[in-house]
Protein backbone atom coordinates (compact mmCIF):
# COMPACT_ATOMS: atom_id res chain seq x y z
CA UNK A 1 0.00 0.00 0.00
CA UNK A 2 1.12 3.61 -0.40
CA UNK A 3 2.70 5.32 2.42
CA UNK A 4 0.05 8.29 1.89
CA UNK A 5 -2.97 5.89 2.47
CA UNK A 6 -0.95 5.83 6.13
CA UNK A 7 0.23 9.21 6.65
CA UNK A 8 -3.06 11.00 5.57
CA UNK A 9 -4.80 9.48 9.24
CA UNK A 10 -1.57 10.36 11.44
CA UNK A 11 -3.70 13.40 13.19
CA UNK A 12 -6.50 10.82 14.22
CA UNK A 13 -4.11 7.99 14.83
CA UNK A 14 -1.31 9.25 16.57
CA UNK A 15 -3.44 12.31 18.70
CA UNK A 16 -6.71 11.04 18.81
CA UNK A 17 -8.12 13.98 17.28
CA UNK A 18 -11.44 14.07 15.69
CA UNK A 19 -13.41 17.04 14.14
CA UNK A 20 -15.65 19.37 16.06
CA UNK A 21 -19.20 21.03 13.86
CA UNK A 22 -18.91 25.17 15.13
CA UNK A 23 -22.53 24.68 13.54
CA UNK A 24 -24.34 21.99 16.31
CA UNK A 25 -21.47 21.85 18.37
CA UNK A 26 -20.92 18.06 17.63
CA UNK A 27 -17.88 16.74 17.29
CA UNK A 28 -16.73 13.20 15.71
CA UNK A 29 -13.93 10.40 15.71
CA UNK A 30 -12.44 9.73 13.00
CA UNK A 31 -12.60 13.12 11.32
CA UNK A 32 -15.16 13.93 8.83
CA UNK A 33 -15.16 16.66 6.03
CA UNK A 34 -19.47 17.12 6.78
CA UNK A 35 -21.26 17.22 9.93
CA UNK A 36 -23.20 13.71 10.02
CA UNK A 37 -26.28 16.11 11.54
CA UNK A 38 -25.98 19.63 10.18
CA UNK A 39 -24.85 18.07 6.54
CA UNK A 40 -24.53 21.28 4.05
CA UNK A 41 -24.58 23.51 6.46
CA UNK A 42 -21.27 22.65 8.32
CA UNK A 43 -19.43 23.37 5.08
CA UNK A 44 -16.62 25.43 5.98
CA UNK A 45 -17.70 25.76 10.15
CA UNK A 46 -15.64 22.12 11.07
CA UNK A 47 -12.40 22.70 12.98
CA UNK A 48 -10.07 20.28 14.48
CA UNK A 49 -11.06 18.66 17.92
CA UNK A 50 -8.82 17.38 20.56
CA UNK A 51 -10.25 13.88 22.70
CA UNK A 52 -9.30 13.57 25.71
CA UNK A 53 -8.50 9.81 25.03
CA UNK A 54 -10.12 8.92 28.53
CA UNK A 55 -13.21 6.55 28.52
CA UNK A 56 -15.08 3.81 30.39
CA UNK A 57 -15.11 -0.21 28.71
CA UNK A 58 -18.15 -0.38 27.34
CA UNK A 59 -17.73 -3.85 25.70
CA UNK A 60 -14.94 -6.05 25.80
CA UNK A 61 -13.61 -9.12 23.75
CA UNK A 62 -10.27 -11.18 24.24
CA UNK A 63 -9.78 -12.37 20.90
CA UNK A 64 -7.39 -15.62 19.87
CA UNK A 65 -7.87 -16.13 16.35
CA UNK A 66 -6.78 -12.37 15.41
CA UNK A 67 -5.71 -10.91 12.11
CA UNK A 68 -2.96 -11.79 10.27
CA UNK A 69 -0.62 -9.13 11.14
CA UNK A 70 -1.14 -9.63 14.91
CA UNK A 71 -1.55 -13.28 14.70
CA UNK A 72 1.95 -13.48 16.85
CA UNK A 73 -0.19 -11.06 19.27
CA UNK A 74 -3.00 -13.22 20.67
CA UNK A 75 -4.60 -13.54 22.97
CA UNK A 76 -4.95 -9.82 22.76
CA UNK A 77 -8.28 -7.70 23.75
CA UNK A 78 -10.08 -5.29 22.00
CA UNK A 79 -12.70 -2.98 23.78
CA UNK A 80 -15.54 -0.94 22.69
CA UNK A 81 -14.98 2.47 24.65
CA UNK A 82 -17.45 5.22 25.30
CA UNK A 83 -15.16 8.07 24.98
CA UNK A 84 -15.68 10.64 27.87
CA UNK A 85 -17.14 13.19 25.31
CA UNK A 86 -19.65 11.07 24.74
CA UNK A 87 -18.68 9.71 21.34
CA UNK A 88 -17.66 5.93 20.57
CA UNK A 89 -14.00 3.98 19.50
CA UNK A 90 -13.08 0.72 19.40
CA UNK A 91 -9.23 -0.09 20.23
CA UNK A 92 -7.02 -2.61 22.28
CA UNK A 93 -6.38 -2.64 26.15
CA UNK A 94 -2.65 -3.62 26.19
CA UNK A 95 -0.57 -3.17 29.92
CA UNK A 96 -2.92 -5.68 31.51
CA UNK A 97 -3.75 -9.80 31.64
CA UNK A 98 -6.74 -10.10 30.09
CA UNK A 99 -8.59 -11.34 32.94
CA UNK A 100 -8.17 -7.95 34.33
CA UNK A 101 -10.09 -6.15 31.92
CA UNK A 102 -13.99 -5.78 32.80
CA UNK A 103 -17.27 -3.56 31.80
CA UNK A 104 -17.03 -0.01 33.63
CA UNK A 105 -13.05 -0.06 33.80
CA UNK A 106 -11.38 3.62 33.04
CA UNK A 107 -9.01 3.38 30.21
CA UNK A 108 -6.85 6.22 29.22
CA UNK A 109 -5.30 6.46 25.50
CA UNK A 110 -1.51 5.24 24.94
CA UNK A 111 0.69 5.79 21.57
CA UNK A 112 2.06 2.44 20.29
CA UNK A 113 2.87 0.33 17.39
CA UNK A 114 0.21 -1.13 16.10
CA UNK A 115 1.38 -3.34 13.08
CA UNK A 116 3.74 -3.50 10.00
CA UNK A 117 2.88 -4.37 6.51
CA UNK A 118 5.66 -7.78 6.03
CA UNK A 119 9.45 -6.64 6.88
CA UNK A 120 10.12 -4.06 4.46
CA UNK A 121 7.20 -2.58 4.22
CA UNK A 122 5.47 0.40 6.57
CA UNK A 123 5.22 0.17 10.32
CA UNK A 124 1.61 1.73 11.53
CA UNK A 125 1.48 3.74 14.75
CA UNK A 126 -1.71 4.50 16.45
CA UNK A 127 -4.19 4.77 20.04
CA UNK A 128 -4.23 2.07 22.05
CA UNK A 129 -5.55 2.12 25.51
CA UNK A 130 -4.86 1.50 29.25
CA UNK A 131 -6.57 0.49 32.32
CA UNK A 132 -6.60 3.70 35.03
CA UNK A 133 -7.85 1.50 37.72
CA UNK B 1 -44.38 4.26 -1.65
CA UNK B 2 -43.63 1.07 -0.36
CA UNK B 3 -45.71 -0.97 -2.57
CA UNK B 4 -44.39 -3.27 -5.83
CA UNK B 5 -45.81 -2.01 -9.34
CA UNK B 6 -46.79 -5.74 -9.67
CA UNK B 7 -46.42 -9.28 -8.27
CA UNK B 8 -43.63 -11.15 -8.39
CA UNK B 9 -43.14 -14.55 -7.75
CA UNK B 10 -40.21 -17.42 -7.46
CA UNK B 11 -40.25 -20.13 -9.82
CA UNK B 12 -37.10 -22.06 -9.25
CA UNK B 13 -34.23 -22.91 -7.20
CA UNK B 14 -31.01 -24.24 -7.11
CA UNK B 15 -28.21 -25.07 -4.70
CA UNK B 16 -25.02 -26.66 -4.31
CA UNK B 17 -24.14 -28.32 -1.23
CA UNK B 18 -21.92 -26.04 1.13
CA UNK B 19 -18.98 -27.02 2.31
CA UNK B 20 -15.04 -27.54 0.72
CA UNK B 21 -15.20 -28.05 -2.70
CA UNK B 22 -11.47 -28.49 -3.25
CA UNK B 23 -11.91 -29.75 -6.92
CA UNK B 24 -15.06 -27.49 -8.00
CA UNK B 25 -14.17 -23.27 -9.48
CA UNK B 26 -16.62 -20.52 -8.64
CA UNK B 27 -17.67 -20.82 -12.42
CA UNK B 28 -18.61 -24.46 -11.83
CA UNK B 29 -20.43 -23.95 -8.39
CA UNK B 30 -22.37 -21.16 -10.50
CA UNK B 31 -22.80 -22.94 -13.23
CA UNK B 32 -24.79 -26.04 -10.93
CA UNK B 33 -26.77 -24.04 -8.78
CA UNK B 34 -28.08 -22.19 -12.08
CA UNK B 35 -28.91 -24.93 -13.94
CA UNK B 36 -30.43 -26.61 -10.74
CA UNK B 37 -32.57 -23.61 -10.49
CA UNK B 38 -33.69 -23.56 -14.03
CA UNK B 39 -34.53 -26.93 -14.36
CA UNK B 40 -36.72 -26.89 -10.85
CA UNK B 41 -38.63 -23.68 -12.89
CA UNK B 42 -38.15 -25.84 -16.32
CA UNK B 43 -37.90 -23.66 -18.76
CA UNK B 44 -34.83 -23.25 -21.05
CA UNK B 45 -32.44 -20.66 -21.04
CA UNK B 46 -33.29 -18.62 -23.84
CA UNK B 47 -36.18 -17.26 -21.61
CA UNK B 48 -33.70 -15.54 -19.21
CA UNK B 49 -33.64 -11.77 -19.40
CA UNK B 50 -31.44 -10.86 -17.05
CA UNK B 51 -28.89 -11.99 -14.77
CA UNK B 52 -28.28 -10.19 -10.96
CA UNK B 53 -25.37 -12.14 -8.76
CA UNK B 54 -24.50 -11.53 -5.34
CA UNK B 55 -20.77 -11.80 -4.19
CA UNK B 56 -19.01 -10.24 -1.58
CA UNK B 57 -14.99 -10.37 -2.75
CA UNK B 58 -14.35 -12.53 -5.68
CA UNK B 59 -11.67 -9.84 -6.12
CA UNK B 60 -10.29 -10.81 -2.63
CA UNK B 61 -10.54 -14.35 -2.53
CA UNK B 62 -9.90 -15.32 -5.98
CA UNK B 63 -8.11 -11.63 -7.20
CA UNK B 64 -11.76 -11.87 -10.10
CA UNK B 65 -13.88 -8.56 -10.73
CA UNK B 66 -16.45 -8.24 -13.16
CA UNK B 67 -18.01 -11.89 -12.43
CA UNK B 68 -21.48 -10.55 -13.24
CA UNK B 69 -19.71 -11.05 -17.31
CA UNK B 70 -17.96 -14.22 -16.12
CA UNK B 71 -21.07 -15.93 -15.26
CA UNK B 72 -23.34 -14.66 -18.14
CA UNK B 73 -20.55 -16.56 -20.62
CA UNK B 74 -20.22 -19.71 -18.59
CA UNK B 75 -23.96 -20.43 -18.34
CA UNK B 76 -24.31 -19.25 -21.94
CA UNK B 77 -25.87 -16.38 -21.85
CA UNK B 78 -24.07 -13.59 -23.79
CA UNK B 79 -26.12 -14.81 -26.97
CA UNK B 80 -28.57 -11.77 -26.35
CA UNK B 81 -26.45 -9.95 -24.75
CA UNK B 82 -28.49 -9.74 -21.52
CA UNK B 83 -28.35 -7.38 -18.57
CA UNK B 84 -25.69 -8.88 -15.86
CA UNK B 85 -25.27 -7.32 -12.94
CA UNK B 86 -23.32 -8.11 -9.61
CA UNK B 87 -24.28 -6.63 -6.21
CA UNK B 88 -22.04 -6.54 -2.84
CA UNK B 89 -23.01 -6.05 0.37
CA UNK B 90 -20.56 -8.22 2.19
CA UNK B 91 -22.60 -11.06 3.40
CA UNK B 92 -25.60 -9.18 2.39
CA UNK B 93 -24.92 -9.29 -1.20
CA UNK B 94 -27.24 -12.36 -1.65
CA UNK B 95 -30.30 -10.96 -0.31
CA UNK B 96 -29.49 -7.85 -1.73
CA UNK B 97 -29.26 -9.04 -5.31
CA UNK B 98 -32.89 -10.84 -4.70
CA UNK B 99 -34.29 -7.31 -3.33
CA UNK B 100 -32.93 -5.66 -6.58
CA UNK B 101 -34.40 -8.36 -9.10
CA UNK B 102 -37.40 -7.72 -7.59
CA UNK B 103 -37.52 -4.00 -8.01
CA UNK B 104 -36.39 -5.15 -11.74
CA UNK B 105 -39.23 -7.00 -12.38
CA UNK B 106 -41.90 -5.60 -10.74
CA UNK B 107 -40.93 -2.14 -12.70
CA UNK B 108 -42.02 -4.21 -16.07
CA UNK B 109 -38.79 -3.81 -17.40
CA UNK B 110 -38.39 -7.79 -17.25
CA UNK B 111 -40.83 -10.78 -16.84
CA UNK B 112 -38.23 -13.52 -16.16
CA UNK B 113 -34.83 -13.00 -14.06
CA UNK B 114 -32.75 -15.55 -12.57
CA UNK B 115 -30.85 -14.26 -9.49
CA UNK B 116 -27.48 -16.23 -8.33
CA UNK B 117 -25.39 -15.80 -5.40
CA UNK B 118 -21.92 -17.47 -4.64
CA UNK B 119 -18.68 -17.43 -3.09
CA UNK B 120 -15.59 -19.60 -3.26
CA UNK B 121 -13.76 -19.38 0.59
CA UNK B 122 -11.56 -22.21 0.19
CA UNK B 123 -8.84 -20.89 -2.17
CA UNK B 124 -7.49 -18.80 0.45
CA UNK B 125 -5.84 -19.49 3.78
CA UNK B 126 -7.91 -19.26 7.17
CA UNK B 127 -6.26 -16.28 8.77
CA UNK B 128 -6.43 -14.43 4.99
CA UNK B 129 -9.92 -15.15 5.03
CA UNK B 130 -10.57 -14.11 8.65
CA UNK B 131 -9.04 -10.46 7.13
CA UNK B 132 -11.56 -10.70 4.03
CA UNK B 133 -13.81 -11.29 5.69
CA UNK B 134 -13.48 -7.93 8.48
CA UNK B 135 -13.85 -6.11 5.33
CA UNK B 136 -16.87 -6.30 5.26
CA UNK B 137 -16.77 -3.99 8.80
CA UNK B 138 -14.08 -1.13 8.54
CA UNK B 139 -11.38 -1.59 7.89
CA UNK B 140 -9.23 1.77 8.68
CA UNK B 141 -11.06 1.76 11.95
CA UNK B 142 -11.51 -1.65 13.26
CA UNK B 143 -9.28 -4.08 11.42
CA UNK B 144 -6.72 -2.21 11.51
CA UNK B 145 -6.51 -1.44 15.55
CA UNK B 146 -6.75 -5.79 14.92
CA UNK B 147 -10.84 -6.16 15.14
CA UNK B 148 -11.88 -9.00 13.25
CA UNK B 149 -15.65 -9.64 11.98
CA UNK B 150 -16.15 -12.44 14.96
CA UNK B 151 -14.05 -9.83 17.82
CA UNK B 152 -17.10 -7.33 16.50
CA UNK B 153 -19.90 -9.50 17.42
CA UNK B 154 -18.38 -10.45 20.48
CA UNK B 155 -18.54 -7.01 21.55
CA UNK B 156 -22.13 -7.32 20.61
CA UNK B 157 -22.68 -10.87 22.62
CA UNK B 158 -20.94 -9.23 26.00
CA UNK B 159 -22.56 -5.82 25.93
CA UNK B 160 -25.94 -8.32 25.75
CA UNK B 161 -25.13 -10.70 28.40
CA UNK B 162 -24.28 -7.37 30.64
CA UNK B 163 -27.45 -5.74 29.86
CA UNK B 164 -30.28 -8.52 29.22
CA UNK B 165 -28.47 -11.64 30.98
CA UNK B 166 -27.90 -13.67 28.14
CA UNK B 167 -25.51 -16.75 28.79
CA UNK B 168 -22.90 -18.51 27.24
CA UNK B 169 -25.39 -21.51 27.46
CA UNK B 170 -27.75 -19.27 25.59
CA UNK B 171 -25.63 -18.94 22.50
CA UNK B 172 -24.35 -22.66 22.40
CA UNK B 173 -28.43 -23.63 22.26
CA UNK B 174 -28.36 -21.43 19.36
CA UNK B 175 -25.86 -23.35 17.55
CA UNK B 176 -26.74 -27.38 18.82
CA UNK B 177 -30.60 -26.34 17.64
CA UNK B 178 -29.39 -25.25 14.38
CA UNK B 179 -27.25 -28.27 13.95
CA UNK B 180 -30.30 -30.61 14.49
CA UNK B 181 -31.94 -28.45 11.77
CA UNK B 182 -29.15 -28.94 9.38
CA UNK B 183 -28.50 -32.64 10.11
CA UNK B 184 -32.41 -33.00 8.08
CA UNK B 185 -30.67 -30.81 5.37
CA UNK B 186 -28.82 -32.78 2.48
CA UNK B 187 -27.36 -29.65 1.18
CA UNK B 188 -25.98 -28.13 4.25
CA UNK B 189 -21.68 -28.20 5.46
CA UNK B 190 -22.81 -29.84 8.65
CA UNK B 191 -25.22 -32.97 8.69
CA UNK B 192 -24.41 -33.49 11.95
CA UNK B 193 -25.95 -33.11 15.65
CA UNK B 194 -23.53 -31.51 18.01
CA UNK B 195 -23.88 -31.51 21.91
CA UNK B 196 -24.12 -28.31 24.38
CA UNK B 197 -20.79 -29.87 26.16
CA UNK B 198 -19.28 -29.41 22.38
CA UNK B 199 -20.68 -26.05 21.95
CA UNK B 200 -20.44 -24.59 25.55
CA UNK B 201 -16.45 -26.13 25.84
CA UNK B 202 -15.01 -25.11 22.28
CA UNK B 203 -11.90 -23.79 21.80
CA UNK B 204 -12.16 -19.76 21.97
CA UNK B 205 -11.93 -17.24 18.41
CA UNK B 206 -13.11 -14.35 20.27
CA UNK B 207 -14.22 -14.71 24.03
CA UNK B 208 -16.87 -15.13 24.18
CA UNK B 209 -17.19 -16.71 21.20
CA UNK B 210 -16.04 -19.96 20.36
CA UNK B 211 -15.74 -22.03 17.84
CA UNK B 212 -19.53 -23.12 17.49
CA UNK B 213 -20.51 -19.73 17.88
CA UNK B 214 -19.46 -18.58 14.33
CA UNK B 215 -20.42 -19.80 11.35
CA UNK B 216 -17.73 -21.58 8.90
CA UNK B 217 -16.17 -20.25 5.92
CA UNK B 218 -17.98 -22.36 2.69
CA UNK B 219 -17.73 -22.71 -0.79
CA UNK B 220 -21.04 -22.99 -2.57
CA UNK B 221 -23.45 -21.00 -4.63
CA UNK B 222 -27.63 -20.66 -5.33
CA UNK B 223 -29.62 -19.71 -7.69
CA UNK B 224 -33.19 -19.04 -8.11
CA UNK B 225 -35.85 -18.13 -11.33
CA UNK B 226 -37.76 -15.29 -10.54
CA UNK B 227 -40.49 -13.42 -12.80
CA UNK B 228 -44.14 -11.51 -12.99
CA UNK B 229 -47.02 -13.36 -11.47
CA UNK B 230 -48.61 -13.61 -14.84
CA UNK B 231 -45.91 -15.35 -16.11
CA UNK B 232 -45.50 -17.18 -12.97
CA UNK B 233 -48.99 -18.95 -13.10
CA UNK B 234 -48.28 -20.00 -16.59
CA UNK B 235 -45.15 -21.70 -16.07
CA UNK B 236 -45.57 -22.90 -12.42
CA UNK B 237 -48.14 -24.78 -10.11
CA UNK B 238 -46.68 -23.70 -7.17
CA UNK B 239 -45.22 -20.72 -7.51
CA UNK B 240 -43.67 -18.62 -4.05
CA UNK B 241 -45.10 -15.01 -4.15
CA UNK B 242 -43.08 -11.79 -2.73
CA UNK B 243 -44.70 -10.23 -0.49
CA UNK B 244 -43.29 -8.14 1.05
CA UNK B 245 -39.12 -6.98 0.56
CA UNK B 246 -37.01 -4.26 2.81
CA UNK B 247 -33.69 -2.89 2.94
CA UNK B 248 -32.42 -1.10 5.76
CA UNK B 249 -28.58 0.98 6.35
CA UNK B 250 -26.51 1.79 9.34
CA UNK B 251 -22.80 2.88 10.12
CA UNK B 252 -20.57 0.70 8.83
CA UNK B 253 -18.71 1.08 11.73
CA UNK B 254 -19.60 -0.32 15.23
CA UNK B 255 -18.20 2.56 17.00
CA UNK B 256 -20.36 5.28 14.96
CA UNK B 257 -23.75 3.69 16.85
CA UNK B 258 -25.61 4.22 19.65
CA UNK B 259 -26.76 1.13 20.26
CA UNK B 260 -24.42 -2.56 19.91
CA UNK B 261 -27.14 -4.75 21.04
CA UNK B 262 -29.61 -4.31 18.85
CA UNK B 263 -29.14 -3.44 14.73
CA UNK B 264 -31.68 -0.60 13.71
CA UNK B 265 -30.76 -2.14 10.13
CA UNK B 266 -32.83 -4.64 10.20
CA UNK B 267 -35.19 -2.90 12.31
CA UNK B 268 -36.08 -0.55 9.38
CA UNK B 269 -35.71 -3.36 6.90
CA UNK B 270 -38.10 -5.44 8.67
CA UNK B 271 -40.64 -2.39 9.46
CA UNK B 272 -40.81 -1.98 5.38
CA UNK B 273 -41.66 -5.49 4.65
CA UNK B 274 -43.77 -6.20 6.99
CA UNK B 275 -45.64 -2.89 6.13
CA UNK B 276 -45.64 -4.04 2.49
CA UNK B 277 -46.72 -7.79 3.13
CA UNK B 278 -49.40 -6.28 5.20
CA UNK B 279 -48.08 -8.87 8.33
CA UNK B 280 -46.70 -8.62 11.54
CA UNK B 281 -43.79 -10.95 13.38
CA UNK B 282 -46.64 -13.14 14.77
CA UNK B 283 -47.62 -13.93 11.18
CA UNK B 284 -44.45 -15.36 10.72
CA UNK B 285 -44.12 -19.34 10.81
CA UNK B 286 -40.88 -20.11 9.99
CA UNK B 287 -38.11 -17.25 8.89
CA UNK B 288 -34.37 -17.97 7.70
CA UNK B 289 -32.60 -15.70 9.67
CA UNK B 290 -28.49 -14.73 9.68
CA UNK B 291 -26.76 -16.51 12.33
CA UNK B 292 -23.43 -15.35 11.33
CA UNK B 293 -22.58 -15.89 14.84
CA UNK B 294 -24.99 -17.16 17.48
CA UNK B 295 -25.54 -13.57 18.84
CA UNK B 296 -26.66 -12.36 15.89
CA UNK B 297 -29.67 -14.83 15.45
CA UNK B 298 -30.39 -13.75 19.03
CA UNK B 299 -30.30 -10.17 18.36
CA UNK B 300 -31.89 -11.05 15.01
CA UNK B 301 -35.62 -12.62 16.48
CA UNK B 302 -35.68 -9.70 19.18
CA UNK B 303 -35.02 -6.83 16.19
CA UNK B 304 -37.35 -8.82 13.55
CA UNK B 305 -40.31 -8.55 16.48
CA UNK B 306 -40.02 -12.75 17.23
CA UNK B 307 -39.37 -11.89 21.06
CA UNK B 308 -38.99 -8.83 23.33
CA UNK B 309 -35.64 -6.87 23.72
CA UNK B 310 -33.06 -9.35 25.92
CA UNK B 311 -35.55 -12.45 25.43
CA UNK B 312 -33.90 -14.37 22.30
CA UNK B 313 -31.60 -15.92 24.66
CA UNK B 314 -34.28 -17.18 26.93
CA UNK B 315 -36.10 -18.09 24.32
CA UNK B 316 -33.48 -20.31 22.65
CA UNK B 317 -33.50 -21.75 25.69
CA UNK B 318 -37.10 -22.86 26.01
CA UNK B 319 -37.00 -24.15 22.71
CA UNK B 320 -39.32 -21.91 21.20
CA UNK B 321 -37.15 -21.62 17.86
CA UNK B 322 -36.90 -25.05 17.16
CA UNK B 323 -38.54 -26.65 14.62
CA UNK B 324 -42.21 -26.79 14.63
CA UNK B 325 -42.05 -24.86 18.20
CA UNK B 326 -43.29 -21.19 18.70
CA UNK B 327 -41.50 -20.16 15.05
CA UNK B 328 -39.22 -22.09 13.38
CA UNK B 329 -36.18 -20.16 13.42
CA UNK B 330 -33.41 -21.65 10.60
CA UNK B 331 -34.50 -24.56 8.93
CA UNK B 332 -32.20 -24.99 7.17
CA UNK B 333 -29.46 -25.42 9.80
CA UNK B 334 -28.90 -21.41 8.87
CA UNK B 335 -25.41 -20.23 8.35
CA UNK B 336 -24.01 -22.02 11.54
CA UNK B 337 -24.40 -25.83 10.12
CA UNK B 338 -25.96 -24.87 6.63
CA UNK B 339 -22.57 -22.97 5.95
CA UNK B 340 -21.85 -19.42 4.68
CA UNK B 341 -20.29 -18.82 1.34
CA UNK B 342 -21.00 -15.08 1.77
CA UNK B 343 -22.83 -14.07 -1.37
CA UNK B 344 -24.87 -17.24 -1.78
CA UNK B 345 -26.24 -17.38 1.44
CA UNK B 346 -29.05 -14.59 0.87
CA UNK B 347 -30.25 -16.84 -1.99
CA UNK B 348 -29.95 -19.94 0.17
CA UNK B 349 -32.04 -18.59 2.51
CA UNK B 350 -35.01 -17.89 -0.07
CA UNK B 351 -34.34 -21.04 -1.46
CA UNK B 352 -35.12 -22.44 1.81
CA UNK B 353 -38.46 -20.67 2.20
CA UNK B 354 -39.78 -21.60 -0.99
CA UNK B 355 -38.80 -25.75 -0.45
CA UNK B 356 -40.94 -25.07 3.03
CA UNK B 357 -43.72 -22.96 1.61
CA UNK B 358 -43.80 -25.87 -0.91
CA UNK B 359 -44.42 -28.39 1.34
CA UNK B 360 -41.10 -30.22 0.22
CA UNK B 361 -38.40 -30.04 3.20
CA UNK B 362 -39.14 -33.63 4.08
CA UNK B 363 -37.58 -33.91 7.74
CA UNK B 364 -37.25 -30.46 8.67
CA UNK B 365 -40.93 -29.05 6.79
CA UNK B 366 -42.11 -26.49 8.71
CA UNK B 367 -46.22 -27.69 9.45
CA UNK B 368 -48.61 -25.43 7.70
CA UNK B 369 -46.05 -23.30 6.38
CA UNK B 370 -47.59 -20.40 4.68
CA UNK B 371 -45.77 -17.32 5.26
CA UNK B 372 -41.64 -16.93 5.71
CA UNK B 373 -39.21 -14.22 6.32
CA UNK B 374 -35.58 -14.18 5.15
CA UNK B 375 -33.16 -12.26 7.07
CA UNK B 376 -29.50 -11.32 5.73
CA UNK B 377 -27.32 -8.88 6.88
CA UNK B 378 -23.33 -7.97 5.68
CA UNK B 379 -20.56 -7.21 8.23
CA UNK B 380 -22.18 -6.17 11.42
CA UNK B 381 -25.51 -4.83 10.03
CA UNK B 382 -24.37 -1.47 8.16
CA UNK B 383 -27.00 -3.74 5.53
CA UNK B 384 -29.98 -5.63 6.28
CA UNK B 385 -32.55 -6.90 3.74
CA UNK B 386 -35.59 -8.24 5.09
CA UNK B 387 -37.79 -10.40 2.69
CA UNK B 388 -41.55 -12.13 3.17
CA UNK B 389 -42.47 -15.34 0.77
CA UNK B 390 -45.98 -16.37 0.74
CA UNK B 391 -48.31 -19.75 -0.94
CA UNK B 392 -50.27 -17.76 -3.59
Amino acid sequence: MAVARHWRNQDQRYNLAGTHCKVCGGHFFPKTSMCPTCHRRSMGKLERFQFSGNGTISSYTIIHDGMPQYSSQVPYVIAYIDLEEGDHIIGQIVDCEPSEVEIGKGVEMVFRKLSEEGRSGTIQYGFKFRLTM
Amino acid sequence: MGKLARDVAVIGVGQTRFGEHWNLTFRELGIEAGFRAMEDAGISSSRIEALYTGTMSSGLFLNQEHVSAMIAEVVGLTENQIPATRIEAAGASGGLAFHQAILDVASGLHDIVVVGGAEKMSDVVSNVATEFVASGADQAWEGLFGATMPSLFALMARKHMHDHGTTKEHLAHVAVKNHVHGAKNPLAQFQREITMDMAVNAAMVADPLGMYDCAPSSDGSASLVLCDMKTAKELSDNPIRVAGTGQGSDSLSLANREEITSMRSTVAASRRAYEMAGVGPGDIKVAEVHDSYTISEIIAIEDLGFFKKGDGGFATERGETALNSTITVNPSGGLKARGHPLGATGIAQINELVIQLRGDAGDRQVKDANIGLAHNIGGTGGTAVVNILEVV
